[in-house]
């Protein structure tokens, strides 16, 4: 049993765009609005790691609030009202998907990840359909040293999932994020090539949560790689075992 | 009623949204009564004329001449259609960017060349530092990315202007369609 389970938990009543709905203090406005049917769109976060409202496509209104709140890593309190889908928040997703585009070389045609990449879908969903900030086409790597798998750099939009996944639930911690702003980046180990990293144990999950085309297996071609869901189930194991 | 004015343009593409038009097949018979081709790869005009309704752009502006192309269209033209991923986001001619011309040149004519190793300067047009998207260039009044957009996509998106009403085309395709 989760000993945080055994706590009492109180319960919390909220608005969210309107509808009354009541929640767990320890959930987020993410899990509740997921919980009742209403969309937020999200990026970096997945279910079964720690949500860190790194990409901020989950971004609410929250009356009183000062500024935008991301949804994934803000608790609900008492008497709060939510609005999900404002003309701002539209406003505002489609900028920082469309900033996230601009900030690296996302070439959906020949990425290996076409047709799979949540990114792209998010594009179409939101309704991208160009960019209207200029691209700042940085130089970036290809790191092909790994046995099994790559990385490319081109792709990667900073969500963190290979970081949390790596150490979280592979307990490994081979990922990290190194610099800051638009310099940042994933590297491996002591930001050396993931081949000669002595930490990874090439249990692929990494590969496995990328949201993109920026891990991939070896081999795949251009909109070969597919993504399988495995966290829910090694969750629910975990779990039990607990 | 007079028939709608279309011209297609080819810039730094490939043609795959040409030949993706194409695909509409016996579709082109029905459009075919209700627009004139003025100018296209597809026909044999050999200036862009005045007073085009609508016209279809593929490709990313790469070059001098891709340059002087889409401002000429622009002026001379009603409705602008980005088609497909190169001219909505510069897409595989923008593979260059992050190496620069110089770089690019060098590596084609000069590292891989096996006979007359030498940069071409005449005739043929010089690279822009940076292959672009046609909206950073000139007013683009309708996105269709995909690469190519499926035939019923561009047939859907004709229509619409056809019609007189702007086309959504969100709900039809994507970035790397």
């Amino acid at each position: 049993m989760n000993p945080s389970a055994q706590k009492t938990l109180s319960v919390k009543t909220l608005q969210i765009d309107g509808k009354d709905v009541s929640a767990r203090e320890d959930q987020t406005i993410l899990d509740v609005a997921r919980e009742n049917g209403i969309f937020i769109p999200t990026l970096c976060n997945l279910d079964g790691l720690t949500p860190i409202g790194a990409c901020r496509i989950c971004l609410v209104e929250v009356k009183g609030a000062r500024r935008l709140l991301p949804a994934c890593i803000t608790q609900v309190q008492d008497n709060m009202e939510v609005f999900t889908n404002s003309e701002t928040l539209v406003k505002y997703r489609k900028m920082i998907l469309e900033l996230l585009f601009a900030e690296r070389n996302h070439v959906c045609s020949v990425c290996v990840a076409n047709g799979h990449c949540e990114l792209q879908s998010m594009a179409q969903k939101l309704g991208v359909d160009h960019i209207r900030y200029p691209y700042l086409y940085p130089k970036l790597s290809v790191d092909a040293s790994h046995d099994r798998f790559a990385a490319d750099h081109n792709r990667c939009i900073l969500c963190q999932r290979c970081v949390r996944v790596c150490d979280e639930i592979e307990g490994a911690h081979t990922w990290d994020t190194m610099g800051r702003g638009t310099s940042a980046q994933v590297i491996t180990d002591l930001n050396q090539p993931w081949g000669t990293s002595e930490t990874c144990t090439s249990c692929g999950k990494c590969v496995q949560v990328c949201p993109t085309g920026t891990l991939f297996e070896k081999g795949r071609a251009s909109g070969e790689m597919t993504k399988r869901e495995f966290l829910p189930y090694l969750t629910l194991m975990r779990e039990e075992r607990e | 009623m007079s028939k709608a004015r279309i011209a297609t343009i080819w810039l730094d593409g490939c043609s795959g949204c040409h030949m993706s038009f194409l695909d509409i097949d016996e579709r082109l018979i029905e459009l075919a009564d209700k627009i004139e081709l003025v100018y296209s790869p597809l026909v044999d005009a050999k200036e862009y004329p005045e007073n085009v309704d609508v016209v279809l752009c593929e490709g990313a502006v790469s070059n001098e001449d891709d340059l002087k192309k889409i401002l000429k269209v622009r002026a001379r033209t009603k409705i602008l259609v980005s088609l497909g991923d190169c001219a909505v986001n510069s897409n595989v001619p923008s593979m260059r960017n992050p190496f620069g011309v110089e770089a690019v040149c060098h590596r084609a004519y000069i590292e891989n060349a096996q006979l007359n190793q030498q940069i071409p300067n005449q005739v043929i047009p010089q690279l822009l530092k940076r292959a672009r998207p046609i909206h950073e260039c000139v007013k683009v009044d309708v996105f269709v990315p995909g690469c190519p957009p499926s035939a019923d996509s561009i047939y859907y998106v004709v229509s619409e202007l056809l019609a007189g009403r702007m086309p959504d085309t969100a709900s039809k395709t994507r970035f790397g369609a």
